[in-house]
C-alpha cells in the first residue's frame, strides 16, 4: 500500500491517544482523527480505582495531556460519538450521530467493557468500575457506604477492596480463587496479598462463587452466592472481568474472537489495524494469540501500530508488563507467568515486605514478580525478554 | 529542550529508564523516577519525546523544541 493520507483512529484513550502521538512522532504529517465514544478529553484509567476512588486527586488530573499538547497533535477530535459499523474494504466509519468517515487507515482501539452480574442492570448501588464517571459514581456512594462487597478477586477488585479498605469502609472481597490474583500470580505471592489484604482489615471470602445480586426497592441489598449465602451489603464493587469493545464490527467480515484478532504485525485486514485492550495479536515470541489489558501495553502496541501503518513491517514482541498497588505495596510482573511455574527469590526477602522473584518453567525465565522493588524488578527483565525474543512452542495463556 | 518530571504521578514503570538511561533513573527504594538530566543534549531529544509518550502515568512533561 502506498503512504496513507488520511488515518482514522476509533477509540480516544490510552491506545487511541497513543497511536496518534506515535504517528507524528514517526513523521506522520497526513490528515489524523481520533473519535472516541466518552465525552471527556482523553484520561488515565490506572488512578480511577487508586487516587481518584481515593480522593488524593481532583477528578481532572487523571487527563491524558494537557489541552496545549493535545492541540500540538494537530488531529481531529470527535468526541462523544461512538463508532457502529465499519466496513474494511473502503475503510469507512459510520458514527451513532450519523458521521461518515472515510480513511486510508482505521485504527481500532476501542478498548474492553466491565462484565456484570444478574440482576445488576438498573440497580443503585452496584457499581462497575472503567470510566471516570463510574469512579465518580463509585466514590459518592462509598462515601456513604457501611457496608462493601467486592465482587472478582483480580486486580481490579483487589485494588478496589483496598481503596475502600483505605477510605474505613467495612470491606469483603468474594471471588472464586483460594487468594487474591492467584491466576496471575501463583499461590506463593497471592497469598501474601490475602494476608496484606486481611492485616488491613479487609473480609476475604476465597472459594466462592457468586450467583448474583439481591436488591429491594431498586436498590442493592446484599451479593448471593452459589453456596445460598447472602453477603449483606449497600455497596457492591462489580469487577468480574470484561469484554473487548466490538460490538460495531459486527457485520465487518473481520475476525472478532475475543478480541479484535490480527497477525504480528497487528494488522486485522489490509489498511486495518489494533492496538491496546481490544487487540488480541499473534505474539512470535510466545507462539500464539495474545491479548493484553494494561497500560503499558496501551502505548507500546500503539507505537508497533503507528510504526507499521507508516510502512516499518515489523512484529509487536513485548515483554508485557503490569503494576498493581494495593494499600502501600507496589507489586510489578513482566512476563507472563503461569500459575504453576516455579518462582524463586533472587533479591530481597518476602517476610521483609520487598523482594524480587523470578518465574521458570522448563528452565526458562517466564516471569518476573517485584514486591515493593520496582527498579530491581526491571533489572531482570533482560531475562524474560530474552526468552521472549526467541520463538516458542508453547502456547500463550490468556491475560487478564 | 527542558524536561520534567511529575514525582506524585510516577507509578515506577521504569517505561522511562528503558527509553533513555542517560536522562532517567528510578530510586532505589520505590522506584520512582530521578531525573539525571533536566537539559539534555541534542543526540538524546528524540529518545526523550519518546519516554515522555511511552511513560504509562503521563509524568514526564517536556517544553521546547530545541
Ligand atoms: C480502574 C482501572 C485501573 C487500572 N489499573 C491498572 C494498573 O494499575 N496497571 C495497569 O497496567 N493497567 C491498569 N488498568 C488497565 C489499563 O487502564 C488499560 O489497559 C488501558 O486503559 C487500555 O487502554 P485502551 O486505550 O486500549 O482502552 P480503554 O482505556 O478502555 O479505551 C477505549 C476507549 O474507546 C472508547 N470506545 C469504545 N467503543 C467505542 C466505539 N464504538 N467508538 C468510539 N470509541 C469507543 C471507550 O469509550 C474508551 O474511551 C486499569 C484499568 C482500570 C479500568
Ligand atoms: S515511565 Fe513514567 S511512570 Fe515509569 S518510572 Fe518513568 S516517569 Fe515514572
Amino acid at each position: 500500500m502506498s503512504a496513507p493520507t488520511r488515518v482514522l483512529v476509533v477509540g480516544a484513550s490510552a491506545a487511541g491517544l497513543a497511536t496518534a502521538e506515535a504517528l507524528r512522532r514517526k513523521g506522520y504529517g497526513g490528515a489524523l482523527t481520533l473519535l472516541g465514544a466518552e465525552p471527556h478529553a482523553p484520561y488515565d484509567r490506572p488512578p480511577l480505582s487508586k487516587q481518584v476512588l481515593r480522593g488524593d486527586w481532583e477528578p481532572g488530573r487523571s487527563r491524558l495531556r494537557a489541552p496545549e499538547a493535545l492541540a500540538a497533535l494537530d488531529a481531529d477530535l470527535l468526541l462523544g460519538d461512538p463508532a457502529v459499523a465499519l466496513s474494511p474494504a473502503d475503510r469507512a466509519v459510520r458514527t451513532a450521530s450519523g458521521r461518515e468517515l472515510g480513511a486510508d487507515v482505521v485504527v481500532v482501539a476501542t478498548g474492553v467493557r466491565p462484565r456484570t452480574l444478574p440482576g445488576q442492570a438498573g440497580l443503585a448501588g452496584a457499581h462497575v468500575l472503567r470510566t471516570l464517571d463510574d469512579a465518580l459514581a463509585l466514590r459518592a456512594d462509598l462515601l456513604a457506604a457501611r457496608r462493601v462487597v467486592v465482587v472478582g478477586d483480580g486486580v481490579l477488585g483487589a485494588e478496589a477492596a483496598a481503596t475502600a479498605r483505605a477510605l474505613g469502609r467495612a470491606v469483603t472481597l468474594v471471588g472464586p480463587q483460594r487468594a487474591p490474583l492467584e491466576a496471575r500470580l501463583g499461590p506463593v505471592p497471592a497469598a501474601l496479598l490475602a494476608r496484606l489484604h486481611a492485616e488491613q482489615g479487609v473480609d476475604l471470602r476465597p472459594g466462592a462463587a457468586v450467583r448474583g445480586l439481591a436488591g429491594r426497592g431498586g436498590r442493592v441489598t446484599g451479593v448471593r452466592l452459589a453456596s445460598g449465602e447472602e453477603l449483606p451489603a449497600d455497596t457492591v464493587v462489580v469487577a468480574v472481568g470484561s469484554a473487548p469493545a466490538t460490538e460495531w464490527l459486527a457485520g465487518s467480515g473481520l475476525r472478532v474472537d475475543d478480541g479484535l484478532v490480527c497477525d504480528s504485525r497487528c494488522r486485522a485486514a489490509e489498511g486495518v489495524y489494533a492496538a491496546g485492550d481490544v487487540a488480541r495479536w499473534h505474539h512470535e515470541g510466545l507462539g500464539g494469540l495474545l491479548r493484553l489489558e494494561n497500560r503499558t501495553n496501551a502505548t507500546e502496541q500503539a507505537a508497533a501500530v503507528a510504526g507499521n501503518v507508516l510502512g516499518a513491517d515489523r512484529p509487536y514482541t513485548p515483554v508485557p508488563f503490569l503494576w498493581t498497588d494495593q494499600f502501600a505495596t507496589k507489586v510489578q510482573v513482566y512476563g507472563v507467568p503461569a500459575p504453576e511455574d516455579v518462582l524463586t527469590v533472587v533479591e530481597g526477602d518476602p517476610a521483609g515486605g520487598r523482594f524480587v522473584a523470578l518465574y521458570h518453567r522448563d528452565g526458562t525465565a517466564t516471569g518476573v514478580l517485584g514486591w515493593n522493588m520496582p527498579k530491581q524488578a526491571r533489572a531482570h527483565r533482560r531475562e524474560v525478554a530474552d526468552a521472549l525474543s526467541s520463538p516458542s512452542p508453547s502456547p500463550a495463556p490468556a491475560d487478564r | 529542550m527542558k524536561v520534567h518530571v511529575d514525582e506524585d504521578r510516577c507509578c515506577g514503570a521504569g517505561s522511562c529508564v528503558l527509553r533513555a538511561p542517560e536522562v532517567f533513573d528510578q530510586r532505589d527504594e520505590d522506584g520512582i523516577v530521578v531525573l539525571l538530566d533536566a537539559a539534555p543534549p541534542a543526540d538524546r531529544h528524540a529518545a526523550v519525546r519518546e519516554a515522555a509518550d511511552v511513560c504509562p502515568a503521563s509524568a514526564i512533561e517536556v517544553r521546547g523544541d530545541a
